[in-house]
């Protein structure tokens, strides 16, 4: 009886914290993982947070302390010198080696996954390498060419170096992309009466489109902020990876900060609206 | 696709062989600076991995250890969105390369002030007494190895994030009506299944992450120096194409043969 009470006592007053702290300790075990992400994310967004606080810093010699708060590097970003001459290099480069990039590299994905054909693993092996293989190999060996055959670095240098290093990821985004169609759609066309081309261009170009575009989305990024390759093949011309690096010795101008950020949150934009569409369309 | 192919043949099978090609040259007897001829000298080999040896065993060592850090931040974080975020799913994954839209090298050169001995991260560190009074974290090779952790993460967190969202969760399930504990499902069941992600993300860190010189030069000192750094110098600086051949020539073939070493003993083939 006596022991009865003492445990009926004890109970309700150990018990709240008790309950309490476990089921904190419940919150927390199930919760873990979600609490890590969120750190996780903070560690990734770090330094973006970083570059765009400091776009809106008052321009100086350099960028490294605070001085207050200013709209002008984002009215004016062209007031630094050099940055936009650098970034509208970078801009031509993206676009044309995009382009090209994109083209070559469509036409092999859909070679690749619509024939069997002599030399395919040749083919797979010789796509897979580049990717393979760390930036400054691609680098010094692409200058040992240009060198040994007197090639002049600019421009053309520029855009064969990064066409070449884009046409794999464009191959394995839209092969991806081919593979996942169903065959049948293609079939039911050809039952309709349509001619192969307009079966291709009617029933297979539209389905693919969205892989492509993100290929040459990746293609153009990839581009724009290449430095190691450029940097080796460039010459005199100068893109805006290189003005940075250039630039980290002797202070990098504010207005450097907001291209970087401007050109982070536009991707971060198109890339969003993208997905969004995609989920409101059924996908086919 | 001929064109194409023909592209990557020209701008990349023909530059391996230049490359190869000038690895043997030596200095032209006229004495010109960047004027060589090929007198297929292979002890440049040997020269070149005696003066860089410290460099060349860096880059590796670099490029591990930021791998399997890469490894352990990414591996909850791709669990996390793989399994228990529900329909933020494909909004993480784009957050989780949205770092590659904004400059590689603002990125690090915005560690290099988080870093600084003013930062945050620095005071914290010392007034928790974790880190000595002169000690810094800029100019390090702490920083190096941070820089190329940081910058090549997503290379990472996606093959994990492919491999884990590809895992039947009913396999998972069965583990815990098997009587297997939450950690005994883990290491029975789903490790072994993100295999393919775990030797995709690793070769996919590594391999940048050996080659890169970004890092070193921007947040480390001298002697930090990996052989990217070399490759770079003693091209532009030095003008001494020969030697840097033969540092691209070796690191490529290392890697090369890390990653058939390492693709051969995961068992995986499904990588290209």
């Amino acid at each position: 009886m006596s022991a009865q009470t003492s445990i009926s006592s004890s109970v309700p007053t150990s018990a709240p914290t008790s309950s309490r702290s476990h089921r904190a300790r419940r919150w927390l075990g199930a919760n873990a993982l979600r609490i890590y992400a969120v750190i996780a994310f903070a560690y990734i967004f770090l330094p973006i947070a970083y570059v765009t606080v400091f776009s809106f810093n008052v321009p100086g010699r350099t960028n490294l302390v605070w001085r207050g708060f200013t709209l002008t590097n984002w009215a004016n970003p062209c007031d630094a010198p050099d940055v936009c001459a650098a970034v509208g290099n970078s801009l031509k480069i993206g676009l044309v080696s995009t382009v090209l990039a994109t083209l070559l590299g469509t036409l092999i994905a859909f070679a690749l996954a619509r024939h069997r054909f002599r030399g395919r693993s040749t083919t797979n092996l010789l796509l897979f390498l580049p990717m393979a293989t760390p930036e400054v190999v691609l680098a010094a060996s692409l200058l040992t060419l240009f060198l040994n055959f007197r090639v002049n670095l600019g421009f053309s240098t520029i855009i064969a170096a990064h066409v070449m290093f884009c046409i794999s990821f464009v191959v394995v985004t839209v092969k991806a992309r081919i593979a996942g169609l169903d065959p049948r759609l293609e079939q039911a066309a050809m039952d309709l009466y349509a001619t192969p081309f307009e079966t291709f261009r009617r029933i297979t170009l539209p389905l693919v489109a969205p892989g492509i575009a993100g290929a040459a989305l990746l293609s153009f990024s990839l581009s724009f902020d290449d430095f190691i390759i450029t940097n080796f093949v460039s010459g005199n011309v100068n893109t805006f990876p290189k003005f940075i690096y250039v630039s980290a010795g002797r202070g990098i101008p504010a207005q450097a900060y907001v291209i970087g950020a401007a050109a982070f949150f536009l991707s971060l934009i198109i890339v969003l609206l993208a997905e969004t569409v995609r989920r409101r369309r059924p996908t086919p | 696709m001929l064109p194409g192919l023909l592209w990557l043949g020209v701008f990349f099978v023909v530059p391996l062989g230049t490359l190869l090609a000038t690895s043997t040259q030596t200095a032209a007897p006229s004495g010109e600076t960047g004027a060589f001829q090929q007198t297929f000298r292979l002890a440049n080999y040997w020269d070149a991995l005696q003066t860089y040896e410290a460099q060349f065993i860096r880059s590796f060592v670099y490029a591990a250890i930021a791998t399997a850090l890469a490894l352990a931040i990414s591996y909850p974080l791709a669990y996390a969105i793989a399994f228990k975020v529900g329909r933020w799913r494909n909004l993480l994954l784009v957050l989780v390369v949205a770092p590659f839209f904004c400059s590689f090298l603002l990125r690090t050169l915005a560690w290099r002030q988080i870093l600084a001995d003013e930062g945050f991260v620095v005071r914290t560190l010392k007034s928790l007494n974790l880190m000595g009074e002169t000690t810094t974290l800029t100019a390090s090779a702490v920083a190096v190895v941070a820089g190329i952790t940081y910058n090549f993460l997503p290379f990472m967190t996606l093959p994990l994030y492919a491999s884990l969202e590809r895992i039947d969760p009913r396999l998972i399930e069965a583990g815990g009506d098997l009587y297997a504990g939450a950690l005994t499902t883990f290491r029975k069941v789903t490790f072994p299944l993100s295999l393919p992600g775990v030797v995709a993300g690793t070769l996919l860190t590594f391999i940048p992450a050996a080659g890169d010189y970004v890092n070193a030069e921007l947040l480390g000192n001298p002697n930090t120096r990996m052989i990217g750094n070399v490759v770079q110098s003693r091209f532009f600086t030095i003008v001494d194409y020969p030697t840097a051949a033969v540092l691209s020539f070796l690191l490529m073939a290392t890697i090369l043969v890390l990653v058939a070493f390492y693709v051969r003993r995961a068992g995986t083939e499904e990588l290209v």
